[in-house]
């Protein structure tokens, strides 16, 4: 695809109200042998072009095999996959594996937490993000490499000549993963998927990182989809919140809404147990117990177990979503109308 | 020294020599730690933060001797370790425990967990039943049901029960201090709470002394009395926590504060942020280490190295900065008459 026509794309999408990403019950589950893992229990979001949504989660709490889903990425052999993921009115789950590939690293591309593994260690970076831009946007060598030093350039890599013919352990972990941006965003994605792409940082080098994604994204005009389990983090990137507990979506809104009316109680313990200098000399509010089996999910509210204020009606059947306001979704029966 | 002071820690060096080469000779150093020097109260946690590479935790392999430093010397309660007169590494270590931050490496996976924490106190002389006792009275106190857990191996844990298992075993030679090497860094933030509220609960109960070892300013001001900024293999700062989060004085430290996520939505995206990573400890700059990253750096940074000095008139927070020092040369520093009549 040329960028004129990307440009065009792009702009038809703006002027329209329908959101670049619409995701409906989407569920994942990996089936074994000997069990069945429920990791995504019927996920649903949208996400407007040029939008930051974080989506906060524990470890085991699906936020990562949510992500991976966007590009259908888990293998197909061992992945049952159901609802509807739709990216610029494309059905993901539909889609053949040519244009699968074509979407990958094309209008939707990915950043990892681990940049070393995942570029290639016997390529240089400027080889690597050349044969991106050439399988997807048909340029010349010549030209590809002018991209890659522009790209460089971009997210801010000293001396981009030079370290375009470097491999990836000639360089520090911030220097990779800047460059693994750089690569992400080769083809002008519509749709960038995060995947903690800080959390192996120096926290100065994380801050960076970080401030970069977000000048990149307002000047590109791209949507963001970006996994963390770091509060700050979240709070630093994002435009809404939706906090991921054993699959689901158990509050979404706007950042402030979130962090400073949490109305799950999950989000209320997460935020109370999240670690600042005030709290010192008190006692942390710990949630109890430990995260959920996804293995064994209970019948009802998945935080049930652990939860302070569970009531009989919450192992009953899972909440359903609750729209306080039009950006402000809630799964408990609290919240419920009606409830006190 | 004063009397309080449990663990004194006097020009620690330690630096790993890197082979290479045909006849793999020696070609560069990493200089891991490099004239380290503190001291621990009776009763306080100090923490100690930095970045990847900064030396926080070969500073806690060397407290704990798994490694030999090349030069300094460790004193626990007025006995040099490994001194003719001193203390033995085996009585020190009877002292000084340590957890690590992978909970599961530090486990061994063929042994039940009772057995794990049983082990250490049979090799000081008690009786296999004995230790199991022990083992098993702690397991209670450190919140796992000793009936339900006693017999399980590790794979059957979770991070968190792990990490209180490991916690468990540090405990089962009643020591005195125990350094904590990134303990909660693994854990989930929910499960992070739990394990804080337990060390906090387990130092009161014990009356322990701990060494706090972790990247995480926020946990480190919540955990610390006092706090050790490291970087690359030097102290930078150190001082009460209240004084190193409320006037950080050495530039890296303000620039550390600075790059922690705000949690205030309105006041996101204004950090004052340093560029640049870390360098390399296998060729830090000369001078003052922070310099080629620092916004204040002028001549004088790259050719001395500043000594520790006190911040104002407190003695007990001090810092490693020209800009501190009278007389340093540089433009910022105190007049070197005004400072010296100070002192007086």
């Amino acid at each position: 695809m040329s960028t004129t026509a990307l440009a065009d794309d792009r702009s038809s999408a703006a002027s329209t109200t329908e959101p670049l990403v619409r995701v409906e019950n989407l569920r994942v589950s990996f089936a074994t042998r000997e069990r069945t893992i429920d990791a995504v229990n019927g996920v649903n979001f949208t996400l407007d072009a040029g939008e930051v949504l974080c989506v906060l989660g524990e470890s085991g709490s699906g936020k990562s095999v949510t992500l991976r889903a966007m590009m259908r990425l888990h293998p197909p052999a061992r992945t049952v996959m159901s609802g509807k993921i739709s990216i610029g009115g494309l059905n993901i789950l539909d889609l053949g594996r040519d244009r699968l590939s074509e979407l990958r690293g094309g209008e939707v591309a990915m950043i990892f937490q681990e940049p070393m593994t995942s570029f290639d260690p016997v390529f240089t970076i400027g080889t690597q993000i050349i044969e991106t831009v050439k399988r997807h946007d048909g340029l010349s060598e010549s030209a590809a490499r002018k991209r890659a030093l522009e790209l460089l350039e971009l997210v801010q890599i000293p001396s981009p000549a030079r370290r375009l013919d470097n491999y990836p352990h000639e360089m520090s972990g911030g220097m990779r993963q800047r460059a693994m941006i750089a690569l992400a965003l080769s083809c002008r994605p519509r749709l960038l998927l995060a995947d903690e792409p800080t959390t192996a940082l120096d926290a100065t080098v994380q801050i960076q990182i970080l401030q970069l994604l977000h000048r990149l994204q307002r000047e590109l005009g791209m949507a963001v989809l970006f996994v963390t389990h770091d509060v700050g983090v979240a709070v630093e990137i994002s435009d809404r919140i939706a906090v991921m507990y054993a699959g689901r979506f158990i509050e979404t809104g706007s950042v402030r809404a979130v962090i400073r009316d949490p109305k799950h109680p999950y989000t209320q313990g997460l935020l109370a147990s999240t670690v600042n200098g005030s709290m010192r000399g008190k006692r942390l509010e710990a949630i109890p117990g430990s995260p959920v089996n996804l293995a064994a999910l209970p019948p009802g509210c998945a935080f049930q177990p652990r939860c302070r204020v569970a009531e009989p009606a919450c192992s009953a059947a899972p909440p359903p979503e609750t729209w306080l306001n039009p950006s402000r979704m809630v799964r408990c029966v609290r919240a419920a109308p009606g409830s006190t | 020294m004063s009397k309080d002071v449990l663990l004194e820690v006097r020009a620690l060096k330690r630096y790993f020599p890197i082979r290479g080469g045909l006849l793999q000779r020696q070609v560069a150093t990493v200089q891991a730690v490099d004239d380290v020097s503190f001291a621990v109260s009776r009763g306080e946690t100090l923490g100690i933060v930095g970045e990847s590479g900064c030396g926080k935790s070969t500073t806690a392999r060397l407290l704990i001797q798994l490694l030999e430093p090349d030069s300094g010397t460790i004193t626990l309660d007025g006995r040099i370790v490994g001194d003719s007169s001193g203390l033995t590494a085996r009585e020190f270590r009877r002292q000084v425990q340590m957890v690590f931050q992978d909970s599961y490496s530090s486990l061994n996976p063929r042994t039940t967990i009772e057995d794990a924490i049983a082990y250490g106190p049979t090799v000081h002389g008690l009786s296999w039943s004995e230790a199991r006792t022990r083992a098993r009275s702690l397991l209670d106190k450190v919140g796992l049901d000793s009936g339900l857990f006693a017999t399980r191996y590790p794979h059957e844990l979770s991070g968190g029960q792990r990490q209180r298992v490991n916690i468990a075993r540090a405990l089962a030679l009643e020591p005195r201090l125990v350094v904590l090497d990134e303990p909660v860094s693994a854990l989930d933030k929910s499960v992070e709470a739990q394990v804080l509220n337990l060390l906090n609960d387990l130092k009161c109960e014990l009356s322990l002394t701990y060494v706090f070892i972790s990247h995480d300013l926020n946990v480190v001001q919540y955990i610390s009395d006092r706090v050790l900024v490291m970087y690359l293999g030097k102290v930078v700062e150190v001082g009460p926590v209240d004084d190193i989060y409320g006037n950080p004085s050495h530039p890296y430290t303000r620039a550390l504060l600075g790059a922690m996520p705000s949690m205030d939505p309105d006041n996101r995206g204004k950090q004052q942020i340093l560029t640049g990573d870390p360098p390399n400890p296998i060729n830090p700059p000369p001078g003052c280490r922070f310099h080629t990253r620092c916004g204040h750096a002028e001549p004088c940074c790259s050719t001395r190295e500043p000594k520790l000095s006190s911040v104002g008139t407190a003695s007990a927070h001090q810092a490693a900065c020209h800009m501190l020092i009278p007389g340093s040369g540089h433009s910022a520093a105190p007049a070197a008459a005004a400072g010296w009549r100070k002192m007086v």
